[in-house]
C-alpha cells in the first residue's frame, strides 16, 4: 500500500505542478456553474430535489469527461518520456502502479466533486434538499467519474501517446454509454447484457434521486476493477513484448 | 553475479539477440561493445529484468529474470539510454521519490539522497528542476538514481552518449569509482571509453557475442592483426578500393596531411609487398611502409566485418 501511495502522491503533486490540473479542474467547475443555472435551477419553477437531480444529470457528463481527461496521460505519457523504465525496473508491481496512478485521479475528481458542492448548497436559500440526497448524488459523481477514468486509465496503457489514449478513451466511453440503444434493438440474452453494462441509463439515474441500489454499487465497482486489471495486465505483457 | 545462458530475443521475425552467453563475476565492470543495433540494449534490458528473452535463461544475483524479476528489482540499479525524469520535478525531490520507490528505508532517505547528489557532483543544481537541465545534469541524475539504493548490480546503458569531453571524463571517473562495490555492465559504441572504463569487454554484433576478454587479451587472440602504414605523394583513384579487396584486409583509412596522403590498413596478414605492387603499379610514389601492432581498434573492426561479408566467408 505504501508504494501505492507513493505513486499517487506523486501523480497529484505532477496535476497541481503543470497547468493541465488546474485547467481541468476550472473547466469543469465553470461550465457546472453554467449549467447549474442555465438548466437545473432554469427559468420555470422547479422542486428543490428535481433542481438537485438535474444538476446531477448534467454533472456526470462533466466527470465522465474529466475522467477521460485525467487518466489518459497516466500511463502514454510514462512511454513517450521514457519514464515507465524506472517502475519496471523498481521493486513496485505492475498492480501498484495501477492502482496508485489510478488513486491520483480518483482523489483529484473528489477534490473537484468537493469544489462544486457550493452549486447545490445554493439550492438551500430559496428550497431545502436532504443531506442523503446530495450524498448519493454525489457518490454517483465521483463512481462515474472514477469508472470514465479506470477507461481511460486502460486506453492510456494500451496506446503510444496521450492524443490517441483520449481518442481511445472516449471511444470506449461512448461504447459503454450508448450500450443500452444497442439494448433496445437486440433480443434476449443480449438485451439484458447489453442493457446491464450500459455506464450510464440504467446505473446512475437512481443515485441522481437519492436512491442507493447495491447492484448499482458493484456495476461501477466492477468496471472500475475490471478496467485497472486490464491495464496491469497490458503492463506485465509489455516485458514479454518488448 | 550475472550469468546468461543462451540468450535469444525476437521481435516479429527480427532476431534482436542471438545464443549470447557470457558471465560476469561480482565487483567486475564490463562492458558491452557494439555498433548502433547490435543487441546491446536487448541484453541489458533482460539483465535489467524488464524484458524477457524468447529463448535461454538469465540470472542476476542468483535470481532467475523470467522466473524472479522482482527479486532482481531489489538488486539492480538501471539507467536506460534516456534518462528516466519527469521534468515537473526537482532534482532533490525526484531523488528523494526514486530511493522510496526502491525500499530505501524512511530514515536514511535523505542520507542516501545527500550521498549520490555527492558523488555525482549534482549539489548546485539540487533545487532546480529537471527540466531547466543540461543533457550532462540529466545524465547524473540519470546515474543518481541508478545508485540511490546502493545496489549490488549497476547497468548502464549508453552512460556517455551526448556528453561533452569535460563531462566523459567526469563520468569514466564516477563509474571506475564504483569498481569493487557494485557489478556494474555498461553499455557503448564508442571503444575507447569501454577500454579506459572496463575490465573486461563483451563485443557484441548482429545480435550475436563476437568476442569476450580484456584488451590485452582481445588483442591476444588475433596476434596476426596489424597495421599497416602507407604513405604517398598522393592518392590515385580507387586505389582505397582496390586495397580493400586484399585478403585479410579489414579496414582501409585515409589520412590526409601535409606532404602527401597516408593509408592506414588493418589486416590479419602481411600483405606489405601486395601494397607496394598495388602502388607502384598505378604510378605513385611509395614514401614509406611500415607494420605495426593493430589496437583494439582494428580488432573491433575485424570483429564486426558486415554481415554480407561474414556471409561470403
Amino acid at each position: 500500500m505504501a508504494k501505492v501511495l507513493l505513486v499517487a502522491r506523486r501523480e497529484l503533486r505532477a496535476f497541481f505542478s503543470t497547468w493541465m490540473g488546474y485547467i481541468i479542474a476550472a473547466a469543469a467547475l465553470f461550465i457546472e456553474g453554467l449549467l447549474f443555472n442555465a438548466y437545473a435551477v432554469g427559468s420555470s419553477p422547479k422542486l428543490s430535489a428535481e433542481v438537485l437531480s438535474d444538476y446531477f444529470y448534467f454533472a456526470s457528463g462533466i466527470a465522465m469527461v474529466a475522467g477521460i481527461f485525467l487518466a489518459m496521460r497516466l500511463i502514454a505519457e510514462e512511454k513517450q518520456n521514457g519514464t515507465l523504465v524506472l517502475f519496471y525496473t523498481s521493486p513496485i508491481s505492475e498492480r501498484q502502479l495501477i492502482y496508485g496512478k489510478f488513486l491520483s485521479v480518483f482523489a483529484f475528481l473528489v477534490v473537484i466533486q468537493a469544489l462544486s458542492l457550493y452549486l447545490p448548497a445554493l439550492i438551500f436559500i430559496n428550497g431545502k434538499i436532504s443531506f442523503g440526497h446530495l450524498a448519493s448524488g454525489y457518490l454517483a459523481l465521483i463512481l462515474i467519474g472514477a469508472a470514465a477514468a479506470a477507461i481511460s486509465l486502460f486506453a492510456s496503457a494500451i496506446s503510444p501517446n496521450q492524443l490517441v489514449a483520449g481518442v481511445t478513451g472516449t471511444l470506449f466511453l461512448v461504447t459503454f454509454l450508448v450500450l443500452w440503444m444497442v439494448a433496445d434493438i437486440v433480443e434476449a440474452p443480449f438485451k439484458e447484457i447489453f442493457g446491464y453494462l450500459a455506464i450510464h441509463n440504467r446505473h446512475f439515474p437512481p443515485f441522481s434521486q437519492g436512491i442507493v441500489h447495491t447492484r448499482d454499487l458493484v456495476y461501477y465497482g466492477s468496471v472500475i476493477v475490471f478496467f485497472l486489471e486490464c491495464s496491469v495486465r497490458v503492463l506485465e505483457a509489455r516485458r514479454w513484448r518488448g | 553475479m550475472i550469468v546468461a545462458e543462451n540468450l535469444s530475443k525476437s521481435y516479429g521475425g527480427h532476431r534482436a539477440i542471438d545464443s549470447v552467453s557470457f558471465r560476469i563475476g561480482a565487483g567486475e565492470i564490463v562492458g558491452l561493445l557494439g555498433l548502433n543495433g547490435a543487441g546491446k540494449s536487448t541484453i541489458l534490458k533482460i539483465l535489467g529484468s524488464f524484458l524477457m528473452p524468447s529463448a535461454g535463461r538469465a540470472l542476476v544475483g542468483g535470481y532467475s529474470v523470467d522466473e524472479n524479476p522482482e527479486a532482481i528489482r531489489r538488486l539492480i540499479g538501471y539507467l536506460p539510454d534516456v534518462p528516466p525524469l519527469y521534468d515537473e520535478m526537482t532534482v532533490d525531490a525526484y531523488l528523494r521519490y526514486v530511493a522510496k520507490l526502491k525500499n530505501v528505508a524512511h530514515g536514511d532517505v535523505a542520507k542516501r539522497v545527500d550521498f549520490v547528489v555527492g558523488k555525482t557532483n549534482l549539489k548546485r543544481v539540487v533545487k532546480y528542476q529537471l527540466g531547466d537541465l543540461s543533457h550532462g545534469f540529466r545524465q547524473r541524475v540519470g546515474i543518481a538514481q541508478a545508485l540511490v539504493h546502493n545496489p549490488k548490480v549497476i547497468i548502464l546503458d549508453e552512460p556517455i552518449n551526448g556528453l561533452d569531453p569535460v563531462q566523459i571524463v567526469e563520468m569514466r571517473d564516477l563509474i571506475t569509482s564504483l569498481r569493487g562495490q557494485h557489478t556494474v555492465v555498461l553499455s557503448s559504441h564508442i571503444l575507447s571509453e569501454i577500454t579506459r572504463t572496463c575490465d573486461r569487454v563483451l563485443v557484441v554484433d548482429h545480435g550475436r557475442l563476437v568476442a569476450e576478454g580484456s584488451e590485452a587479451s582481445l588483442q591476444a587472440t588475433m596476434t596476426q592483426t596489424m597495421r599497416l602504414t602507407c604513405e604517398l605523394d598522393r592518392l590515385p583513384e580507387g586505389l582505397i578500393a582496390t586495397l580493400q579487396k586484399l585478403p585479410g584486409v579489414a579496414k582501409v583509412q585515409r589520412i590526409t596531411g601535409q606532404g602527401g596522403e597516408r593509408l592506414l590498413l588493418d589486416t590479419d596478414a602481411d600483405v606489405r609487398s601486395q601494397v607496394a605492387k598495388l602502388v607502384v603499379d598505378t604510378g605513385v610514389g611509395l614514401l614509406g611502409l611500415s607494420r605495426s601492432e593493430a589496437g583494439l581498434e582494428g580488432v573491433f573492426m575485424k570483429l564486426i566485418k558486415p554481415a554480407e561479408e561474414r556471409a561470403h566467408g
